[in-house]
């Protein structure tokens, strides 16, 4: 196998599963990876001693993970808990699928942030950076919507459209953490953290568990639900830039433009095939760059491509149909990756994209990945 | 100079101690490549260029241009609580690197991408002087 792009409709998600999300002080990453882990394999019909590959991401101790599940596999990695890594894993499995290092591979992503009052900035992330203050990937973000602003003459008003179709989503969703109705104005007025950004453009801290199960297609007609493809998927890091974290002053432009073609010229699809769009949304900017770098409006446009509920279930591209890292969870890309396999199986009630066939989900960050499910 | 300084202080090791002692003498530098020429910071290991070990400290102009700013109303550290809130800019120095600094004072009035500006230093402790920046 020279060629990636031949692994196009090969392997299969069969299996996905959460836990709830909210704050749970009293449950371990394991206690809760535990429950997504079953959730995912009663999702699918396998036996779980039928699990041969182990993906742990953001979990402390993978050895631990087998232990509490009574799991040997012949394949383990570990990944730590960025949101990059769940693209980064979700292809790491597809090669040890596609090799035969491993048969039935369970991705396990626990969060226990929340509860632990984990902060993202400040002393839990050290810099070079700290004697100015300088701190947190909010911040970041902050300055990279401020040169949006400057370069482009996009207003905060035009950032309110993400996360108000976003939170809209969210309401459609009864598992999700937020759903009170928001406005732009209420974008506007809420407390801003780092300037130009406030309360609504970030995304949420809680806990929680993701678990997906992925096959080989062959392997996948089996299974008790109808299997959800990879059709495509590309990468690109860049991390020549990275002397700050969480930033680049070209807003990851040429790395989501290149992971973009690669993932539609694999899948053989291009934008106006795709039904949904999973977006990485640690903060709402990033939704803007990722449009602009995978194509689906201009570079620069973004801000007036989002105007007037284009993002909404119901809109011209509905994004992040669960409410997204802004209103559903904190789960770091992976809730975005069950949403697109449950969307495409139709399992998605009040907010069921209809007749959804093709779902694109990318993280733009300093390792992009872009990945486009199908329908088996 | 205040003695009872609370806000983070910069953490000397061997990579950067060249950069902090210049800083002191209200010098601002970057670490160039000598071999290859490449100019860069933070400092690394080796030339992310070329990987050469023969690396070194170059004084600078100190002038550069605003390439973005935020407002901080979040104190991440508690010597910051008093202060908020307070700015921190992204300048692009004439000799290529990206430093995030302060304004010196407040946020001018008319900031905008692409505004010159020039570094300034404050005294913040005895050891140790940070590069800030002011309208040209
Ligand atoms: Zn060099």
């Amino acid at each position: 196998m020279n060629d990636i792009k031949s692994l196009k409709n090969r392997i299969a998600v069969v299996g996905v599963g959460n836990t709830r999300y909210g704050s749970f002080p009293d449950v371990s990453d394991y206690g809760l990876g535990a429950q997504a882990f079953k959730a995912a394999i009663a999702d699918c019909g396998l036996d779980k001693n039928q699990i041969d590959g182990l993906v742990c991401c953001r979990v402390p101790y993978y050895a631990r993970m087998g232990e509490v599940l009574g799991l040997n596999p012949a394949w383990t990695i570990a990944l730590p808990g960025h949101g990059r890594m769940s693209g980064m894993s979700i292809i790491e499995a597809m090669l040890a699928l596609e090799t035969g290092a491993a048969k039935y591979v369970a991705l396990i992503y626990t969060n226990i942030g929340r509860s632990r009052r984990m902060s993202y900035g400040g002393e839990d992330s050290a810099s070079i950076w700290d004697p100015w203050g300088f701190t947190s990937p909010g911040a970041a973000h902050a300055l990279m919507f401020r040169m949006h602003m400057e370069r482009y003459g996009t207003t905060t008003r035009q950032l309110a459209e993400v996360s108000v179709a976003i939170r809209g989503n969210a309401m459609l969703n009864p598992d999700a953490v937020m759903k009170k109705p928001i406005t732009i104005d209420d974008h506007e007025a809420a407390r801003r953290i780092v300037e130009p950004l406030g309360l609504l453009d970030y995304c949420l801290v809680n806990d929680g568990a993701v678990c997906m199960i992925m096959t080989t297609a062959d392997r996948a007609r089996d299974l008790a639900k109808p299997p959800v493809l990879i059709s495509g998927f590309g990468a690109r890091d860049g991390f020549e830039r990275s002397s700050i974290s969480n930033f680049d002053a070209d807003f990851w432009f040429s790395e989501v433009r290149e992971a973009g073609t690669q993932a539609f010229q694999m899948a053989g699809v291009g934008h106006d095939d795709v039904d949904a769009f999973m977006c990485y949304d640690n903060f709402s900017p990033t939704v803007l760059f990722s449009l602009e770098g995978l194509g689906y409006c201009e570079r620069g446009e973004s801000g007036a491509f989002v105007e007037g509920g284009t993002l909404g279930v119901h809109g011209r591209l509905p994004t992040n149909t669960d409410g997204g890292h802004l209103s559903n969870s904190y789960m770091q890309g992976w809730a975005l990756n069950i949403e697109a396999v449950r969307q495409l199986r139709g399992e998605c009630g009040a907010r069921q994209v209809p007749d959804c066939e093709v779902v694109h989900y990318v993280a733009a960050t300093p390792c992009t990945r872009s990945i486009i499910y199908t329908k088996g | 100079m205040n003695v009872t300084y609370t806000k983070p202080l910069p953490v000397v090791d061997s990579l950067t101690k060249q950069y902090w002692e210049n800083a002191r003498s209200h010098r601002l530098s970057v670490q160039r490549c000598r071999d290859c020429g490449d100019r860069h910071f933070p400092p690394c290991d080796v030339c992310p260029k070329c990987l050469s070990d023969d690396q070194d400290w170059e004084v600078v102009s100190g002038r550069g241009t605003l390439l973005s700013w935020v407002r901080f109303h979040r104190a991440y550290w508690d010597g910051y609580r008093g202060e908020l809130p307070y700015d921190v800019c992204l300048v692009k120095l004439d000799e290529g690197p990206l430093v995030l600094s302060n304004f010196s004072g407040n946020a001018p009035e008319n900031a905008r991408m692409g505004m010159p500006l020039r570094a300034v230093f404050d005294d913040v402790t005895e050891q140790v002087s940070l590069v800030r920046f002011a309208p040209e």
